[in-house]
């Protein structure tokens, strides 16, 4: 986790809120440094192999679960099932698989404090054939399950196709949008690449039940990413410029 | 607790060591050290592979695309385990050439090739590849070069020229036997006795739709399911993922499909915008990287993206591939006659370079690059102009 990014959004992980949807989006860069943010958050400084271990992380890995769905017949129906049909059909299978794994687990002892559901990336599942009310469809579920009744928070990533007109990811990106309570947005610059200035973060507070002056709070800021680390600087103040 | 549903790329999402639980560690993205030592134990014994070097970046294992200018760019080679896209010219002149130089690179180092192609046949791709320069040989006409550095029209020889005052001096010509890049002569074939040497498998898309393997339910186009079956085949029968008890591979797959796209492969994003099968070529995209990342392969597909109606889906192609590599022809455009563009042939881009465990990646300071194709090497140089 970046620890610049927590003093930007004013969380740590000990005191971090219940019940919230995140919304990640990338526009004409690769915001994937924000998941990595967000699952080293959650983790707690645990490595990722020991948190498999332990059961604290489970982990659908997208890519090889497609490869085991389409070439071999599965006995019972599996996260990806949607793979193996001709038209698009539900996630379904998708969100009974979270729903299972994310059951709190009645060993006496309380193992873990809430349960957090990382997607990385929602996108994806357009361009495999899901319509954008089928995912719609899926993180309302989600929603339903992990933040409301079990008290978790949810992170999710989106790309923004930008003037692609890839109107099924803007409904997508629209419909999360009013649903989010953060939206963290990274941008690449509107001038092109730039060796010191990697792009630029908005963060746009939802607060519906707020009074409208603080409702909604923004703010922008430019970041430079590093081998292990991400900076973050206000717009213009880079270290090289200065 | 905390639970992790991820549809993307595995290893372009975090920065820290994942192991994913495929049956064999040897292609799980790992971080390793750059000195990547061979373990006698169950170790995989990555570094012994030929035609491949780890990564300085991230210890990724590299092989070379053929052209070293075009690693350069890239961070030092294609990883093992992803996709190269090429969006084809618009005449598709170029981009059968770094085809062949991806597949000469292959059989020069031994590895096995899987050649897919709807318009021609595999054997005759492979007939045409360019033969690679010897040492001896390409030393001399290098030192040539140099001497006629000056002359309009020299012989030029591969290079990169970078922007002298910023970078620090490199070699820029093929020096002794690298055992990672060669360079080619594209005006000789390859000769007859290398490629009958190699190990290579063709899918000729006229051929295999008419004969009767299963077809497993999907909404694939049957050229595209096909293909996928093929590959996974190929795969799994000689081992390149660790599976198969009896085959102990230890060498690259380097799979090349061409004009993937194209209404030849049955597929109608090139005529209608808003065809029945939107969603199959996203989709084989998607199933064809499950099984590189799974596996000792690499895979080289050139595409036509300019007759792509849908701006979406090439957007969704871009996401879904890991390198993407653009070409513009100066062939039939207005630059062809503009006379600061007249050592060149075309522009090429750079769209996109993976970030494999790591959250940064190498791209290139310099976006302007333009390629020339003398009369017998493929060159990248910085396009000054523009």
């Amino acid at each position: 986790m970046f620890v610049e990014l927590n003093n930007l959004l004013n969380t740590a992980p000990d005191r971090a809120e219940q019940g919230k949807l995140t919304l990640l989006c990338d526009a004409k860069t690769d915001g994937s440094f924000l998941v990595h943010h967000f699952l080293s958050f959650y983790l707690k400084g645990v490595s990722l192999t020991m948190a498999r271990e332990r059961g604290q992380l489970v982990f659908l890995e997208g890519l090889k679960s497609a490869v085991d769905v389409v070439f071999q017949a599965q006995k019972e129906p599996h996260p990806l099932q949607f793979l193996r049909e001709a038209n698009a059909g539900n996630l379904k299978p998708l969100f009974e698989f979270v729903r299972e794994a994310l059951k709190p687990v009645d060993s006496g002892e309380a193992r873990w404090t809430y349960p957090v559901l990382l997607v990385d990336d929602l996108s994806v599942l357009l361009s495999l054939g899901m319509g954008a009310v089928a995912v719609l469809d899926f993180i309302h579920y989600c929603r339903a399950t992990v933040c409301w009744e079990l008290k978790g928070n949810m992170v999710v990533l989106v790309h923004d196709s930008g003037d692609a007109e890839d109107e099924e990811n803007d409904i997508l990106l629209n419909g999360l949008s009013h649903q989010s309570h953060l939206i963290l947005r990274a941008e690449g610059l509107a001038t092109g690449f730039c060796r010191d200035v990697h792009g630029q973060l908005r963060i746009l507070w939802r607060r519906p039940s707020q009074p409208a002056v603080h409702r909604d709070q923004s703010f922008t800021y430019q970041y430079k990413i590093q081998d292990k680390s991400v900076s973050f600087f206000a717009k213009g103040m880079s270290p090289a410029v200065l | 607790m905390a639970a992790v549903a991820t549809c993307g790329s595995v290893a372009a999402s975090t920065g820290s060591a994942v192991a994913t639980a495929s049956k064999s560690n040897v292609t799980s993205f790992q971080r390793r050290g750059p000195r990547a030592s061979v373990t006698n134990d169950s170790g995989p014994r990555l570094v012994s592979i030929a035609g491949t070097r780890p990564s300085v970046r991230n210890g990724q294992l590299l092989v070379s695309t053929g052209l070293p200018a075009l690693d350069q760019l890239l961070g030092g080679g294609l990883a093992v385990g992803t996709v190269l896209l090429i969006e084809e010219d618009k005449y598709n002149i170029y981009s059968p050439l770094l085809f062949k130089y991806f597949l000469a690179e292959g059989i020069v180092n031994g590895h096995t090739l899987l050649v897919a192609s709807a318009k021609e046949d595999p054997a005759n791709i492979l007939q045409e590849l360019p033969a690679p320069l010897l040492d001896d040989k390409c030393k001399k006409e290098f030192d040539e070069d140099v001497y006629n550095h000056k002359t309009p029209e020299s012989n030029i020889k591969m290079k990169i020229a970078w922007r002298y005052q910023l970078l620090p001096k490199m070699e820029i010509g093929p020096v002794s036997s690298s055992r990672f890049g060669h360079y080619y002569d594209a005006s000789k074939r390859m000769p007859q006795e290398l490629i009958e040497a190699s190990n290579w498998h063709g899918f000729f898309l006229p051929e295999k739709i008419s004969s009767t393997l299963k077809v497993e339910p999907c909404s694939l186009t049957p050229g595209y399911t096909k293909l996928l079956q093929f590959i996974q085949n190929i795969i799994y029968e000689e081992g390149f993922d660790g599976s198969n008890p009896q085959k102990k591979q230890r060498n690259i797959l380097r799979i090349g499909i061409q004009n993937l796209g194209s209404p030849l492969w049955g597929d109608d994003i090139c005529c209608a915008e808003n065809g029945g099968n939107s969603h199959s070529l996203t989709k084989f995209l998607y199933v064809l990287r499950g099984l590189l990342r799974t596996s000792l392969s690499a895979c080289i597909i050139t595409m036509p993206t300019h007759l792509i109606q849908n701006k979406a889906i090439i957007a969704r192609v871009t996401t879904l591939s890991d390198v993407v590599v653009g070409l513009e022809s100066f062939i039939g455009s207005e630059r062809e006659t503009n006379p600061l563009y007249k050592d060149y042939h075309g522009l090429i881009h750079i769209r996109q370079i993976p970030r494999l465990n790591n959250l940064i990646c190498d791209e290139s300071d310099v976006k302007d690059l333009a390629f020339k194709l003398k009369r017998k090497l493929f060159t990248i140089e910085v396009d000054f102009i523009s």
